[in-house]
């Protein structure tokens, strides 16, 4: 009971935090926020004429950043892996 | 005062989320309930940064083909900010590794203790002296 | 482990479903250039297949369908396509995931072989998190002991 209610107080005092800096952020959906004015532009006008595919994202995912998914595969694996070596057993 | 909630209220529910999910991995007993605390926390936040990609009055970023030029051409402006979406792929699958991985150590847990609850467990420890 | 299940309604329907998903799966992955979709939604995809028949069937039904040994195989098979498309980039004189330089060998412009590089790692990527996925399903619902979970189990519950 008591640790409930420590983690009440702490969790209320976090979003308190965290609201204190949602007072700082632009609105929703704004068309001029900084977040899509400086990579971002790039990325939607360039891609049919640098690499022939229609589809922002995936040109984004596998030809701009194809370096971070080549480690994001690698993280899956690795995964995996650690799971087999986690519960495989031979049999007695 | 009531401004700033009504026109930025996604980011309002994210926090809510964040605290839920926060509450979770700290006030419960059960080992498995914190993972899922874990779970929402981390859904939360992909949700949040997906949110920042929202522009009024855009349209989806895939562009369609037209019968008389090959593409069609669109502003930036027009077109949703495609970053978040692709960040948020990689984020999404490495919570999948994660959560799999903590599924892993739980058999392996209930395996030697016999029981997921985290008071038994500090009980059986402090038993063995290891604690 | 997972008992024996006879429903005939479950049964017959997943066994006709089974192969449209898979169709789909591969769909989904081709059309991943100018419809939303690509190499990981493709993988969930062909993984809840064969959950799909785990769960409808026995355990044993599935792993004739689909052998362990060959699952271990597609795991670094995936990474492997990926990171061999890169490196044949790098020995063609470009950098590392310049797709630019395929061009040589394939016979298109350098704009269209960006377009086929990108085809070629999706595919690597769907048959990593394929197996990824089978494979941590597998340890987890026999919690490790793979060859102890085919023995023919006689007081299992069964619901006939």
């Amino acid at each position: 009971m008591i640790k409930k209610a420590i983690s009440i107080i702490i969790a209320i005092f976090a979003a308190a935090a965290l609201l204190e800096g949602v007072r700082a952020f632009p609105k929703w959906a704004d068309p001029y926020q900084p977040a899509s004015l400086h990579v971002s532009p790039r990325y939607i006008e360039k891609t049919v004429e640098e690499t022939a595919v229609p589809n922002m994202v995936t040109s984004v995912l596998a030809d701009y950043r194809g370096y971070d998914t080549m480690f994001e595969t690698s993280v899956i694996f690795t995964a995996g892996i650690s799971v087999m070596m986690l519960l495989r057993r031979r049999p007695k | 005062m009531w401004e700033q909630i009504v026109s930025k209220y996604n980011y309002w529910i994210y926090v809510i989320l964040i605290m839920i999910g926060f509450y979770g991995m700290m006030a419960k007993n059960n080992l498995l309930k914190k993972l899922i605390g874990m779970n929402i926390f981390q859904w939360a936040l992909i949700l949040y940064y997906i949110s920042i990609g929202a522009k009024r009055g855009g349209t989806v970023p895939i562009l369609s083909e037209e019968a008389g030029s090959p593409f069609e051409h669109l502003k930036a402006i027009q077109v949703i900010n495609p970053l978040p979406h692709v960040l948020m792929l990689t984020a999404i699958v490495v919570g999948v590794a994660t959560t799999g991985i903590a599924l892993a150590l739980l058999v392996i847990i209930y395996r030697r203790y016999g029981t997921l609850e985290e008071d038994e467990i500090i009980e059986e420890l402090k038993r063995w002296k290891r604690l | 482990m997972i008992a024996e299940w006879e429903d005939i309604i479950i049964q017959t329907l997943c066994r006709f479903l089974i192969p449209f998903m898979q169709t789909y799966s591969l769909y989904v992955l081709v059309h991943g250039h100018s419809s939303p979709g690509g190499g990981f939604q493709g993988g969930c995809i062909m993984a809840a297949c064969f959950i799909l028949l785990v769960i409808a069937y026995d355990l044993n039904v599935a792993k004739r369908r689909f052998k362990e040994k060959i699952n271990v195989i597609f795991c670094s098979l995936g990474v492997f396509i990926y990171a061999g498309t890169g490196w044949a980039c790098l020995l063609l004189g470009g950098k590392f995931v310049d797709y630019g330089k395929l061009s040589l060998i394939l016979p298109t412009d350098p704009i269209k072989a960006r377009y086929y590089g990108m085809a070629s790692i999706e595919t690597g990527v769907e048959i990593a998190v394929m197996a990824i996925m089978i494979s941590i399903f597998w340890d987890l619902v026999t919690a490790g002991k793979h060859e102890e979970a085919f023995k023919e189990e006689e007081d299992v519950g069964t619901n006939r």
